[in-house]
């Protein structure tokens, strides 16, 4: 029987302790689970807590059991799966560097203000646009760049968010 | 009033008292001779040298298993902290409270390579509940409190605290453990009522019950198994165990089915495989016990309790999950079973025994009786009835002298039963035993050992003979690691690689040799003696090599991949068509 393999953002609050994401990054590979993308950054500075948005995929089983994994790692306040709980907002920030000169260099310039990228760099011959948007839009901007002389990509990963009033 | 300032040694050892830790086991080294030099100054805390880092660990866990209370453990940097992983991983498997004290070089040194440096708690974070590293001994108080907290609550693990040496010589203030909370950690004990009746409601229209309990019940305490008892008593259901779970329901009940699993009894799985209603308490599914998956229990409802939440629905997809502490839980249905006047379905029950009792009479721990040689059944039949009615506690070591010691000794009562089941440590047996006897002095602690796996901690003994620990090693010498060369005859055509157990030593000599008593049992005639011989020894330890038939198999056994209604016998159930493909690949 082939289940179906689902894909999860999960948000995961934490204390900002040594260690921590060496524990979450550690379950994964160690139970053999997906990371598509991972991203921490401290959310709060007087508890020092951190905020992990973790984007995974699995059968309906696996992903139950990841969030039980995760929520029965001591230093783990809460988990959150934005996929199952409702409407979410995710975002992603890009660096994309592409280099060219003449009408690969222009239409490089105007793809980027369809996308609304951002100049942050600009040389006679290159460019570092910094764009915000859902990963399907990141992935298209740096697709169509790939043909237009892309040098490189950074990428930060999914950060989410339930919408509406409530929070975490 | 000015605070009091400690040193981080003088903190470690007040925190270990406060938490009421009377032993805790360990090993010397630079990283920990300030807490050494503590220990020295006081009497409150007994400090037991064992000879290998690895056998303190085992030896906190039968200490911690046999009592209930969390087991202690001192080791110092770098290889000392690393011989203790195998201990720390079998604690976490088998789901035992510990916690473990390791030296770390100075701070300032950390990262540097220094001597006997080692990344401990990147080492054993994967094998431990979880681990600390302290670096200012302000906070090392407070994380030693928490420590003890994390091993013993929910559900049980091993805790390790790193203390780099410098922290261990500074000042700091301590702090009692009243006045410290875990800020995340707080495990779910009691269950959600409604989940609780709706278990009672099935369970009080089962047609073909079965209880399936576990180590959780053990890990609950001896309430939960009286709890245990007094239930399945008033069901009237058959209970079967897994082999952590021996000893919560007394296995003198004829409601008993013994142990489920690959080397369970015929009765115990085939009622597990043709039940209606499955009731697990505190057992996770393991795949000793569930043998194929898509073919495990098919016709039935599953009710599971655990107080893991991520122990449900990791292997098995059940129909009731309740999140709690055993004991909690059991106290909540038999007060609802008793409000809402259930009784069980007394016909379809009576079909059920009836079914249930065919399946028994099949008498599948039976074997070939025989005077010429000493079976290992028999040996532990004859060690059954010299037990009967004294305080006992046994261990074992890991192959198929454990197994036979699960089918063939019965416990009425938890935390007289240690053996290593989720990891299968070969050399837990006698280490776990020592730390069992001193806690229990006046008992009698038997380990039923295998002669390769005795090897692995054999150093141990010299532990034993300090502490005038009379520790009994039963030894069934079968000259093979019996287990390997088992799975070798069914898997592996009867080619016994590197399992004959070459260059044994004389056991007798070896006991003689630290001063403990040494005996040997060749014919079946000397059994009873060897083993009246042994008991009468007090004073020190005492090995007892029995030379058993070194070709015979544990039977029933379902071999890997099979299901629960394909069981092997005996040696003339054709082991070459016994195995599927993909069976092959397990362990
Ligand atoms: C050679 C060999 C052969 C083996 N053959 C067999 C065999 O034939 N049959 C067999 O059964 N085993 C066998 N085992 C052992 C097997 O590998 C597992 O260790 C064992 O089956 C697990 O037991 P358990 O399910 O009771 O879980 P445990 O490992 O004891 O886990 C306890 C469970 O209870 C939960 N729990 C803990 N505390 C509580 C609480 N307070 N309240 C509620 N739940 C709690 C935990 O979260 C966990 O899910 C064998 C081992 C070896 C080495
Ligand atoms: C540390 C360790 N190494 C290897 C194994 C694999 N193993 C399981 S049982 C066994 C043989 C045990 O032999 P013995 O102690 O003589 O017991 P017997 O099976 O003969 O009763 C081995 C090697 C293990 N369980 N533990
Ligand atoms: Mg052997």
């Amino acid at each position: 029987m082939e289940e179906k393999i689902e894909k999860h953002t999960i948000a995961v609050l934490v204390d900002n302790e040594p260690g921590v994401l060496a524990r979450v990054i550690g379950l994964f590979s160690g139970r053999g689970y997906n990371i598509e993308s991972l991203t921490v950054a401290e959310v709060n500075n007087a508890d020092h807590l951190s905020r992990i948005t973790l984007v995974t995929s699995g059968t309906r089983m696996v992903v139950e059991q990841i969030k039980a994994q995760l929520d029965r790692l001591v230093p783990v306040h809460k988990v959150h799966d934005l996929t199952d709980e409702g409407p979410s907002v995710e975002r992603e920030l890009a660096l994309v560097k592409v280099a060219g000169t003449g009408d690969r260099r222009i239409e490089a310039l105007r793809l980027a203000d369809i996308f609304k990228a951002k100049v942050v760099d600009a040389t006679l011959t290159s460019f570092v646009f910094e764009l915000t948007g859902t990963t399907a839009e990141v992935d298209d901007f740096v697709g169509l760049m790939a043909q237009l002389g892309l040098v490189e990509a950074s990428r930060t990963g999914v950060v989410a968010m339930s919408k509406g009033a409530t929070g975490f | 009033m000015p605070e009091q300032k400690l040193t981080g040694a003088q903190i470690v050892i007040k925190a270990l008292k406060d938490q009421g830790v009377d032993i805790i086991f360990g090993y010397p080294g630079g990283a920990v001779l300030p807490i050494y030099d503590a220990i020295f100054q006081q009497n409150d805390i007994k400090h037991i040298l064992v000879r290998h880092e690895q056998a303190a660990v085992h030896a906190a866990e039968g200490y911690a298993r046999s009592t209930g209370k969390v087991g202690c453990v001192l080791v110092t940097s770098g290889p000392g902290a690393t011989n203790a992983v195998t201990g720390l991983l079998d604690a976490l498997c088998d789901s035992i409270p510990l916690v473990c004290l390791s030296g770390q070089v100075p701070t300032h040194l950390i990262g540097n390579d220094a001597f006997q440096e080692a990344d401990t708690t990147g080492i054993t974070r994967p094998c431990t509940k979880h681990n600390y590293l302290v670096k200012d001994v302000n906070q090392l108080a407070r994380t030693m409190h928490e420590a003890f907290y994390v091993a013993r609550s929910g559900r049980p693990g091993p805790v390790l605290v790193d203390i780099p040496k410098d922290v261990q010589f500074a000042d700091g203030t301590y702090i009692p453990p009243t006045e410290v909370k875990h800020k995340t950690y707080r495990p779910q004990v009691k269950p959600e009522i409604a989940r609780v009746e709706e278990a009672i409601e099935l369970i009080a229209n089962a047609k073909r019950p079965i209880f399936y309990t576990g180590g959780g019940v053990v890990n609950a305490g001896p309430i939960a198994a009286k709890l245990l008892t007094q239930f399945v008593k008033m069901t009237g259901f058959p209970i079967t165990s897994t082999l952590m779970g021996l000893g919560a329901f007394p296995a003198s009940d004829p409601q008993w089915l013994g142990m489920l699993g690959m080397h369970g009894t015929y009765e115990a799985n085939l009622a597990m495989y043709n039940c209606d209603v499955m009731i697990n308490i505190g057992a996770r599914f393991d795949d000793r016990v569930t043998g194929k998956l898509s073919e495990f229990a098919p016709g039935s409802k599953k009710i599971h309790v655990d107080i893991d939440p991520s122990s449900i629905n990791k292997n098995v997809a059940v129909d009731i999950p309740i999140v709690g502490d055993a004991g909690a839980v059991l106290e909540d249905m038999i007060r609802i079973w008793k409000a809402r006047q259930k009784r069980a379905d007394q016909t379809a029950l009576k079909e059920w025994w009836g079914q249930v009792e065919g399946w028994r009479a099949r008498n599948c721990l039976n074997y070939n009786r025989t005077e010429a040689v000493i079976k290992p059944q028999y040996a532990l039949e004859r060690l059954r009835e010299a037990l009967r009615g004294k305080n006992h506690y046994v261990t074992t070591e890991v192959g198929q002298h454990q197994m036979w010691a699960a089918q063939f000794l019965p416990f009425d009562e938890p935390n007289r039963w240690m053996t290593s089941g989720g990891l299968g440590t070969m050399g837990y047996g006698l280490p776990a035993a020592i730390g069992a006897q001193l806690a229990h002095p006046d008992a009698i602690v038997v380990d039923v050992s295998g002669e390769a796996s005795f090897l692995m901690n054999m150093q141990e003994i010299g532990t034993a003979v300090q502490y005038r620990a009379p520790v009994k090693i039963f030894i069934l010498n079968n000259k093979y690691m019996g287990m390997v060369r088992q799975w070798q005859e069914l898997l592996h055509g009867s080619r016994y690689s590197n399992s004959y157990s070459e260059a044994l030593p004389d056991f007798v000599k070896l006991a003689e040799s630290w001063g403990c008593v040494g005996l040997r049992a060749t014919t079946v005639a000397e059994v009873d003696e060897v083993i009246e011989k042994m008991l009468a020894v007090t004073d020190r330890p005492c090995i007892i090599d029995i030379a058993v038939d070194p070709k015979e198999n544990c039977f029933p056994m379902i071999p890997g991949g099979k299901a629960h209604n394909e069981i092997l016998f005996g040696p003339e159930d054709s082991p070459s068509d016994a195995t599927p493909e993909d069976g092959m690949v397990l362990v």
